[in-house]
């Protein structure tokens, strides 16, 4: 049924890449959209700073604010020595960012709608933090977990809350993302929905229509909206990780 | 990581000093301007609707991945020490606890675990040093 709200966000296999051990490796329209989104931003590098002109021309100067964007948000969420991590931000802004956009155009697939790909990129958020941290801190870096001016007896209460509160960024990081996605898409989707379904009732029923019409413009300007804020959000949260990292509680 | 580091320090002990002394100044050049940004940004947030509902999406999100990432350690404990329920309830409880905690966090209320780092200390000083005056 083309009205099914749900139906959008189906992964089809569109061919098989290899056979592990009796699980299927297959090319979908997910893993389709994602090589999009990577040659999306990559061309649109590329083609914007190819003219490096002084004076910058539109494209060039949308590349230098989305830079400029990201690694203010850096300096100041993670210090001067988070620049280091400059591409690795600037790589997951663009692509959520990206994979957002790609999702508000018609017929095209929201990576960002599923739990697994927001999942697997706030681990890798995640798994860069734990793993810069230890190599940089050593066991310093659990220090995170011990706030100062705790007193000794309720320190491992504290300490306990402390990794909960760690463990569960991840998983807010990934669900935030997913959510408002899905949870836009689904919206819209279903307003769409009722305009083709009143607009069958005759001469009221596309009076009434206009009322979900005007609601599906209003939705899709907040979709926009909502793509770029949780792209933006998605990289404070990630620069605010990694500043736990460059500097763990002493 | 480390090595890189001691090599250059070892060059000179004033010039290491002059460097941390000059690190601690720009942090709280920073701290500053990050505490002002904040305030603005909390300024705008409470005026703009729509800066309000990201913000309710951030905590509400915040707040449900204590209390599950709390639950599922519970659940995890129970199953590998068989301790049922008792893992699932100390748990569950320390999972909502640690979700006000980012939720309160995420508000500003609380000092996060990055803004907790004393201001005399250079980012990267030896941790031997730390102990001693901790």
């Amino acid at each position: 049924m083309a009205n099914d709200p749900i139906h959008q966000f189906q992964i089809q296999k569109l061919f098989t890449v290899a056979d592990v051990g009796g699980v299927e490796i297959a090319f979908t329209n997910s893993a389709l959209f994602m090589f999009l989104t990577v040659g999306a931003v990559a061309a649109f590098l590329y083609f914007s700073t190819a003219g490096r002109a002084l004076v910058p021309s539109r494209w060039q100067s949308a590349a230098e604010l989305s830079y400029e964007m990201v690694a203010n948000m850096l300096r100041d969420g993670a210090g001067k020595e988070g620049m280091r991590f400059f591409p690795f931000v600037f790589s997951l802004f663009m692509f959520v960012l990206f994979a957002n956009l790609f999702g508000m155009v018609p017929y095209f697939f929201t990576v960002t709608s599923h739990i697994i790909v927001t999942f697997a990129l706030a681990i890798l958020v995640i798994g860069t933090v734990v793993i810069y941290g230890v190599m940089h801190h050593g066991t310093h870096f659990l220090g995170l977990f011990v706030p100062k001016g705790v007193p000794l007896a309720v320190l491992p209460l504290v300490s306990a809350i402390e990794v909960i509160s760690f463990l569960s960024r991840p998983i807010s990081l990934s669900v935030r993302l997913f959510a408002n996605m899905l949870a836009g898409h689904i919206t819209l989707k279903v307003f769409a929905g009722f305009v083709g379904s009143l607009g069958a009732l005759g001469a009221l029923g596309i009076g009434g229509a206009i009322l979900p019409l005007a609601m599906v413009v209003g939705l899709t300007a907040l979709e926009f909206l909502v793509a770029f804020l949780q792209a933006y959000v998605f990289a404070i949260l990630t620069c605010m990780y990694l500043n736990d990292a460059l500097h763990p509680g002493h | 990581m480390a090595a890189p580091d001691d090599g250059t320090g070892g060059d000179g002990k004033g010039e290491e000093a002059a460097l941390s002394e000059r690190l601690r100044q720009l942090d709280a050049r920073l701290g500053q301007k990050r505490s002002e940004r904040q305030a603005a940004e909390r300024g705008r947030s409470a005026r703009g609707g729509m800066q309000g509902m990201g913000l309710a999406v951030r905590v509400s999100s915040e707040f449900a991945a204590g209390v599950l990432v709390g639950a599922a350690l519970g659940w995890v404990v129970d199953y590998w020490a068989g301790t049922t329920p008792w893992g699932l309830i100390i748990l569950l409880l320390l999972g909502f606890a640690a979700g006000v905690l980012n939720v309160l966090r995420a508000l500003g209320k609380v000092a996060g675990p990055e803004t907790r780092v004393r201001p005399g200390d250079g980012p990267r000083n030896g941790s031997g040093g730390d102990a001693g005056r901790g």
